[in-house]
């Protein structure tokens, strides 16, 4: 096509397309990956984790061994997080506490999000009936506020470990069972399902091809938004009594062995793995709103 | 196309080209000339200085339609419409982002006292075309591209200040009434104005024209007090319209007025677009029922594939032989009353829309 | 805690049943939740291996005690029975709203609750306003500035709050202002032992605050992400696209419909946000010794009083399920297709 009297300076207001014709629009998330981001912050999160875990194991014999020489410091050097009644360093203890508060949130968390997906998938393909029991299970587990619930399995389960443990496991996945059930109930009305089912594919098959791939990156996303709930809700639990035993060092048991000196204006005891707390579960806060972000379809093409 | 595209700093004048065989160069010597200059005062020649049926910007139609100012009431010219979108074959995290071209070098124009009607199947860009036209972009999209309205080139914050001031929408759907607003005060509209009393005075000469549009539309007082939900989709469809209207607009942009509709509703609502085009104001028709189009359209721009393959007046399409397009042959083949030759050659895959029976079938994946 | 799992509004339904059935409708599911939750937490209850007489009486003098008197003590507790019968026992005294007797405090389930809820309802109350209108408003500034600093600054602030455990803040906020400051009494000064009626109203009023205002920091989170999902929600609507292709501003455009259908989504989300509230309020009182219903079902908790534990599980279902309901009553009661449901299409 012959082109001419292009372009026009003056009047447009940005000039040189791609045609060179005048811009009326740029893109603005020109070539930006964002997909790879979130494959990289899962990454840098599975990296943390794997450090907090391998720093809490380093940090174990210290966060117990008591020094009666240096009880109740104030933050300095050697001990920057200072140390507690019985001397023992509370950087060490955060570390571990932090640990074990981690590996039950992953536990937790990941069992949760089996049982989302089971539970889904079984509202989605198993027929109105079971559709509607889930959605009244749902119902229920939501009906009682989540501490509540969680304060009474695990003291059905005697508390310790496993209370919490399991506590959190069976109260966490109610959210993401709805997500996953729209999603598996999207990805079966697709026509691409009908075409294989017709072409005798098994259900095994379909499920793998089609489904699988359709549900995996909400499952993902969802298994790490769990995360730092699991998290926060395991420190809550054992914060009131509930949850890990009182001689393992956990969030939850320092903090609450802090309230009796805080009168005292031992501030550190409480501040500080509190505040370690809040930033690991930033951290997976973070990547997995990033990585809603991407499987939404609203912002899916950012 | 082979045609010579022509353009200027003001909008190139209506017939310059025809008048001009070969002005290439001229164009461009002008519009370097007169840098800045907008205004509609060109040096042109006569309103009809094209011949009957000559083709300038990409079109041909009779010498007397009208062009006040001597140039188009609109003018898109040359528009391509890219998104920046993650490859969709590619696996979820492999996937690289690419871009996608949905318009490609557009060019379409429309008249005052006239409706233009767009079309196309759905996917074949013509929504993206109404929202540039409306000055609105998605983050990811990328479009370059001269619009012109009433002999200026618009940018996209020009396009932006038209809106409700020279070029209303009537949109596709009631979804686009407020669901808790009761309709009268939506066909009311915000009043505008610097000054309290202004708006007062504005609100005030709102409320009389919302009267004077219900009962010139048939509707009775009582509806204005309806939420949107209380609609039928006749009602709705007039409710939209004179959302529109109450803003006296000089163009209407009517994105697929009729899906939903039944036949006997559908041609009202296109008489109600006709009317208005009969009282001076421009109508660029949106759809993809090429049938509805010829009944009420005076011309028709045939698009595919994101660019328009032809655009002609109605009259064309009496006469295969008149139209220049493969496409739109196949088009004129596949209409009902021709007897639906699906299957002339249409090229790649894309079918061409038609009829009322086909527009069912592409209403319901129509438009993003 | 985040207020992730807030569920979702039911979808308002067009057609509605007559205002009777409704009522009875939401009288049966009333009903099947309260004995679900009812056989729920008393299963778990029977399950746990803590016992109650142990606990109660204490390790030492439990091992000191002759075998009578151990028998006697676990007649009293009840502890032999079978789950199943005990709870049939416990529902055919609950029907008659008796909860049993509290192992804990030697008094009526009713009565504890009832004297704590009043203490729980005021904290709640005060936190649920509080960080409803803060939240609201500052969910409607960030949507309405998507992208640009008010917006990245006020997600900012709900994304720190909500990765921050609630009773650390707490915690922070007893050490800030009360062992610094000392603007407020600490906690555990708190006259616990106190009946509620001999504590005079100010120095009520002076414990509330700071249990109130760090339960609405952590409140205003979650109410300011979702309002600003459904500002976001409604801005990027055909309707709003519409009245902006009409030449109105994005202000005009927000103040004319994006208030008026976020109002909606606001109510049904704040009686929604009672159920976390109510978890943070568990949270809330045990930092600052609160007497309130938390503090007494994790006094039950530990202490393992069975009846206490099931009588304010029972509790808090019924307030989050009341606090839906006065959702979706309100919802009816401003929402024009709610109240002229069969209206459809009447007029031509």
């Amino acid at each position: 096509m012959a082109r001419c009297a292009e372009p026009h300076p003056s009047a447009a207001p940005a000039s040189g397309g791609a045609h060179g014709a005048p811009l009326l629009h740029s893109s603005a998330v020109r070539g930006r990956g964002n997909r790879r981001c979130l494959l990289i912050g899962l990454a840098a999160a599975v990296l943390a984790l794997a450090a907090i875990a391998l720093a809490g194991a380093l940090a174990a014999p210290a966060a117990v061994a008591t020094d009666f020489e240096a009880k109740s410091l104030a933050p300095f050097l050697a001990h920057p997080f200072g140390t507690d009644w019985m001397g023992r360093d509370m950087l060490a203890r955060t570390l571990a506490g932090l640990s074990s508060s981690l590996f039950v949130g992953l536990i937790a968390a990941g069992v949760s999000a089996l049982i989302a997906l089971a539970l889904a998938s079984a509202a989605a393909l198993g027929g109105p009936r079971a559709d509607a029991a889930v959605s009244w299970v749902i119902d229920l587990v939501m009906g009682l506020p989540h501490i509540v619930l969680l304060i009474l399995i695990s003291y059905a389960l005697g508390k310790g470990f496993w209370g919490v443990t399991v506590g959190v496991a069976v109260t966490h996945w109610p959210s993401l069972a709805r997500v996953l059930r729209a999603e598996i109930m999207q990805a079966r009305s697709h026509p691409s399902v009908a075409l294989a089912r017709s072409l005798g594919q098994g259900p095994v098959r379909i499920a793998l091809t089609h489904m699988v791939p359709a549900v995996l990156p909400q499952l993902l996303v969802g298994l790490v938004l769990l995360f730092p709930h699991a998290i926060l809700h395991e420190a809550a639990v054992t914060f009131l009594g509930f949850g890990l035993s009182p001689d393992t060092p956990a969030i939850g048991v320092i903090l609450s062995e802090a309230m009796g000196y805080l009168s005292g204006g031992q501030w550190w005891l409480a501040v500080f793995p509190g505040a370690a707390l809040a930033v690991a579960v930033a951290l997976f806060e973070r990547v997995g709103s990033m990585g809603r972000r991407l499987v939404d379809a609203r912002t899916a093409q950012e | 196309m082979k045609q010579d595209g022509i353009a200027g700093a003001r909008q190139p004048a209506v017939g310059a080209l025809a008048a001009v065989p070969g002005s290439v160069g001229r164009g461009a010597g002008e519009g370097a000339a007169a840098p800045g200059a907008s205004g509609p005062a060109a040096p042109a020649p006569a309103p009809s200085a094209h011949g009957d049926g000559e083709f300038h910007h990409h079109h041909t139609h009779a010498a007397d339609t009208r062009h006040p100012g001597r140039h188009h009431l609109l003018t898109v010219q040359n528009l391509t419409v890219a998104f920046d979108m993650y490859d969709a074959d590619a696996p979820f995290f492999r996937a690289l982002r690419r871009r996608q071209e949905v318009v490609r070098d557009l060019t379409v124009s429309v008249h005052t006292g006239e409706i233009l009607a767009v079309v196309g199947a759905s996917g074949a860009g013509k929504t993206v075309l109404a929202d540039c036209i409306m000055g609105r972009f998605a983050s990811n999209e990328e479009v370059s591209g001269e619009i012109w309205f009433d002999g200026e080139l618009m940018d996209a914050s020009g396009l932006e200040r038209l809106r409700g001031r020279g070029i209303s929408l009537v949109p596709q759907s009631v979804t686009h009434l407020d669901p808790l607003m009761r309709v009268g005060a939506q066909v009311r509209g915000a009043a505008r104005g610097e000054t309290r009393s202004a708006r007062a005075a504005d609100a005030r000469r709102r409320a009389e024209r919302q009267r004077a549009l219900f009962a010139d539309y048939g509707l009775a007082p009582e509806v204005a007090d309806l939420y949107p939900h209380q609609l039928s989709g006749g009602m709705a469809r007039r409710i939209l319209l004179m959302c529109a209207l109450m803003d006296e607009p000089r163009l209407l942009l009517a994105d697929e007025p009729t899906p939903g509709l039944d036949l006997d509703l559908a041609v009202r609502a296109l008489g109600d677009l006709r009317r208005f085009a009969d009282t001076g104001g421009g109508v660029l028709l949106i759809t993809h029922d090429i049938e509805l189009a010829l009944r009420v359209a005076d011309r028709v721009a045939i698009v595919r594939a994101g660019t328009v393959v032809e655009e002609t007046a109605r009259e064309s399409f009496e006469d295969p032989s008149l139209l220049r397009d493969p496409y739109t042959r196949a088009l004129w083949h596949a209409m009902p009353k021709h007897g639906f030759q699906v299957g002339a050659p249409t090229g790649d895959g894309d079918r061409p829309a038609c009829g009322p029976q086909g527009a069912g079938e592409d209403a319901a994946g129509a438009n993003r | 805690m985040p207020a992730a799992d807030l569920p979702a509004r039911p979808a308002p339904r067009r057609t509605r049943p007559p205002r009777g059935g409704r009522a009875l409708r939401g009288l049966v599911r009333f009903t099947t939740l309260m004995l679900a939750v009812s056989m729920v937490t008393f299963a778990l209850v029977g399950l746990s291996p803590i016992d109650p007489v142990k606990m109660n009486v204490g390790q030492v003098s439990y091992a000191n005690m002759s075998a009578e008197k151990r028998a006697q003590l676990r007649s009293y507790w009840d502890a032999d029975a079978p789950v199943a019968e005990r709870y049939a026992r416990w529902a055919s005294a609950a029907v008659r709203g008796d909860l049993g007797e509290s192992l804990r405090f030697s008094r009526p389930v009713t009565d504890v609750i009832g004297e704590r809820a009043a203490a729980s309802l005021a904290l709640m109350a005060a936190a649920w306003a509080i960080s409803g209108v803060v939240g609201v408003s500052l969910g409607v500034l960030a949507g309405a500035h998507r992208g640009r600093w008010p917006d990245r600054l006020i997600k900012g602030y709900c994304f720190v709050i909500s990765s921050t455990p609630t009773f650390w803040l707490g915690l922070v906020a007893l050490i800030v202002f009360s062992v610094w400051l000392g603007w407020f009494p600490l906690g555990f000064s708190a006259p616990i032992g106190q009946s509620a009626s001999a504590v005079s109203l100010g120095a009520r009023l002076h414990h509330l605050v700071l249990p109130a205002l760090t339960l609405s920091v952590a409140g205003v989170a979650g109410v300011a992400l979702h309002t600003r999902e459904k500002v976001i929600d409604v801005l990027e609507s055909d309707f709003a696209w519409f009245a902006q292709s009409r030449g109105e501003s994005p202000r005009q455009v927000l103040v004319r419909h994006g208030l008026r259908n976020i109002a909606l989504p606001a109510i049904s989300l704040q009686f929604a946000q009672v159920s976390e509230i109510f978890g943070g309020s568990i949270l809330v009182e045990q930092v600052f010794s609160y007497p309130g219903l938390g503090q007494a079902a994790v006094t039950a908790g530990i202490g393992g009083d069975a009846p206490l534990l099931v009588g304010i599980a029972l509790a808090s279902a019924a307030i989050v399920f009341l606090g839906n309901a006065v959702a979706n009553i309100l919802y009816g009661l401003v929402d024009p297709r709610m109240r002229q449901g069969g209206a459809h299409g009447t007029l031509r």
